[in-house]
């Protein structure tokens, strides 16, 4: 720093502490919801320490034994298919953007420009954009209510392609010639030598793309229609529909604790990471 | 950028791009283009048969005053969450690039509104803004005085999910102008400050204009994320009421379409939709074009 202003230094400590307590606010009422019983909560203002009931209710709520009007199913059901379902749609979409950049920078063929294009494209067509004959593609295809049409669908990602595109093209050619000279195929060339160095850019996009598919709401809410394959954020949704005092809100917090601690947990352990994948595909 | 080095195959290439490109046209290209097929035809209640309209959907759409009330909502919705983001963001930037000590908890603090999901922000606002149980709406009350009711006013319901809607984002928005602030290099704050620029002045003659590029880019994407990333939060919070004062336009498409079983109406509006994302991704990359000249 240039110089050194001591009210300039206490006033940005103030901010930040400001900006911390604006953000820590919400996390901290759902937290302590989560630790009273439904009546203790219903007393208006409810407590603002925590309470004794925490290992009551977060195994009510992972065990689906709560009493609230809404929906009551079990979280720790719901849990496995978020966890599933974003594990998949990450590693899906690192393996194919992986595959699919590869051939977009290290090979010529014809229409390459145009599978370029293609993949490009899909950047302008969201879910939310064609809601409708995507629900029927998938009920056709008879994939409703299962794993691969809440996956699938969403595998595709030009974002993740064109990260991978940048990073390669970066790569020295030498490396290329070496390999060559050493006799070493394109699928050699591309396990034994490209992998390895994509390394940081993959840890980046796990971290995005996890959270990325922990949080898709839309798309399993109109290709589920069972709570056996609701995934945690979809079931929260279910769980508040019995209104404001029908709810056992006890529960609910648990529950929207249980579903934002994955990806704060893969935020916080991986946020080196994650700022630069994020900085990065800035696409 | 090409690379000069290539390997020779024919067969290979397809083989490794086959699986991405046979999800975009099973999941992506024809359901589009069924949209905008849809868009022009009209079909009966039971469907059994199709009647091709042309451009009477999108008549019918910008003569309905509801449509374009949402389109209304929508506008004032992105740009509040846009605007009120990158502002309450930049300042947090600014503070934090100053500071050293404990750097890394506020950071650390500040990027988990970015893990939580649209819905359970939602959830949490749900419970928070509650006019019968809700601690700010009890808090608002006894220490102001006023009267929260998101759920007959739609001023209320708006100030609701933009707060939502800000408080998810700006994780994001921090992130990327801490890293512009930091890329701007020390040299020039520190030939301001000899030539006797105070703080206020070095940040608007210096760091802001540097940093346009930034803001444009967040600009766009906050938009982008108003318009359809916040479905969430809406149908967790204010289901597009009361009556229809927050429905905006990706809430809309999904209740007259998917719940209201009108297609070519919703056909048509996802075709509209489709035409707002292609501008803002276009805007994008010229930013994107633009920066590549620096």
């Amino acid at each position: 720093m240039v110089e050194r202003r001591s009210t300039l230094g206490i006033l940005a400590h103030a901010v930040m502490i400001l900006g911390v307590l604006i953000v820590a606010f919400p996390l901290y009422i759902a937290f302590i919801a989560s630790t009273h019983t439904s009546q203790a909560i219903l007393q208006v203002p409810m407590p603002m320490s925590p309470g004794g009931h925490f290992w009551e209710n977060y195994l009510a709520a992972l065990n689906g034994h709560g009493g609230g009007a809404g929906s009551n199913a079990p979280v720790a059901r719901m849990m496995w298919v978020s966890l599933v379902t974003a594990l998949v749609i990450t590693f899906g979409k690192i393996a194919i953007s992986l595959l699919s950049a590869f051939a977009l920078v290290y090979f010529r063929f014809p229409l390459r420009g145009l599978v370029f294009w293609a993949i490009f494209v899909t950047l302008m067509l969201p879910v939310e954009v064609r809601i409708s004959p995507t629900y029927k593609v998938v009920s056709d295809l008879g994939m409703l209510n299962t794993y691969a049409g809440l996956t699938v669908p969403l595998i595709a990602s030009a974002t993740a392609t064109f990260l991978f595109r940048q990073f390669f093209l970066t790569v020295p050619d030498e490396l290329v010639e070496a390999a060559r000279i050493d006799g070493a195929g394109p699928m050699r060339f591309f396990k034994d030598i490209l992998l390895p160095l994509s390394k940081t850019s993959i840890a980046a996009l796990f971290v995005i793309q996890f959270i990325y598919g922990w949080n898709q709401y839309l798309w399993p809410l109109i290709a589920t229609t069972g709570e056996q394959m609701y995934p945690v954020v979809v079931g929260i949704r279910m769980m508040i529909a019995g209104g404001d005092s029908g709810n056992e809100w006890n529960i609910v917090m648990a529950t929207a604790i249980l579903a934002m601690l994955p990806p704060a947990i893969v935020v916080i352990l991986m946020q080196r990471w994650f700022v630069k994948g994020l900085v990065d595909t800035e696409k | 950028m090409e690379k000069r080095v290539r390997f020779d195959s024919q067969v290979l290439p397809w083989m490794l791009v086959a699986p991405q490109l046979a999800i975009c046209a099973v999941f992506f290209f024809w359901p589009a283009a069924q949209a905008l097929l849809q868009s022009m035809q009209v079909q009966d209640s039971f469907g059994l048969s199709t009647e091709w309209v042309g451009l009477e959907n999108f008549k019918t759409l910008f003569n309905d005053s509801a449509y374009l009330e949402s389109f209304k909502v929508t506008a004032v919705f992105s740009l509040l969450v846009a605007v009120l983001g990158i502002a309450l963001s930049l300042m947090l930037a600014i503070f934090a690039d100053r500071i050293v000590r404990g750097a890394l908890f506020y950071k650390t603090m500040l990027i988990i509104p970015y893990a939580v999901a649209p819905v359970v922000t939602g959830v949490l606002w749900v419970f928070m803004f509650s006019p019968s149980i809700g601690v700010v709406a009890y808090g608002l009350d006894h220490v102001f005085g006023f009267q929260w009711n998101h759920l007959l006013n739609s001023t209320h319901a708006m100030t609701m999910i933009v707060t939502a809607a800000v408080w998810k984002q700006i994780s994001y928005n921090f992130l990327f102008f801490l890293a512009g602030l930091q890329s701007i290099p020390k040299s020039l704050i520190e030939a301001a400050a000899i030539d006797g620029a105070r703080p206020w002045r070095r940040f608007w003659t210096i760091q802001f204009p540097l940093l346009s590029p930034t803001t444009f880019f967040l600009l766009v994407i906050n938009m982008v994320y108003a318009f359809f990333d916040t479905f969430a939060i809406i149908d967790a919070t204010t289901h597009g009421g009361p009556g229809r004062d927050t429905a905006i336009l990706v809430y809309k498409v999904y209740q007259d379409g998917f719940k209201g079983g009108d297609l070519g109406g919703s056909a048509a509006q996802s075709t509209v939709l489709m035409l707002i994302v292609i501008t803002l991704t276009v805007l994008q990359f010229r930013y994107v074009e633009k920066k590549v000249q620096y």
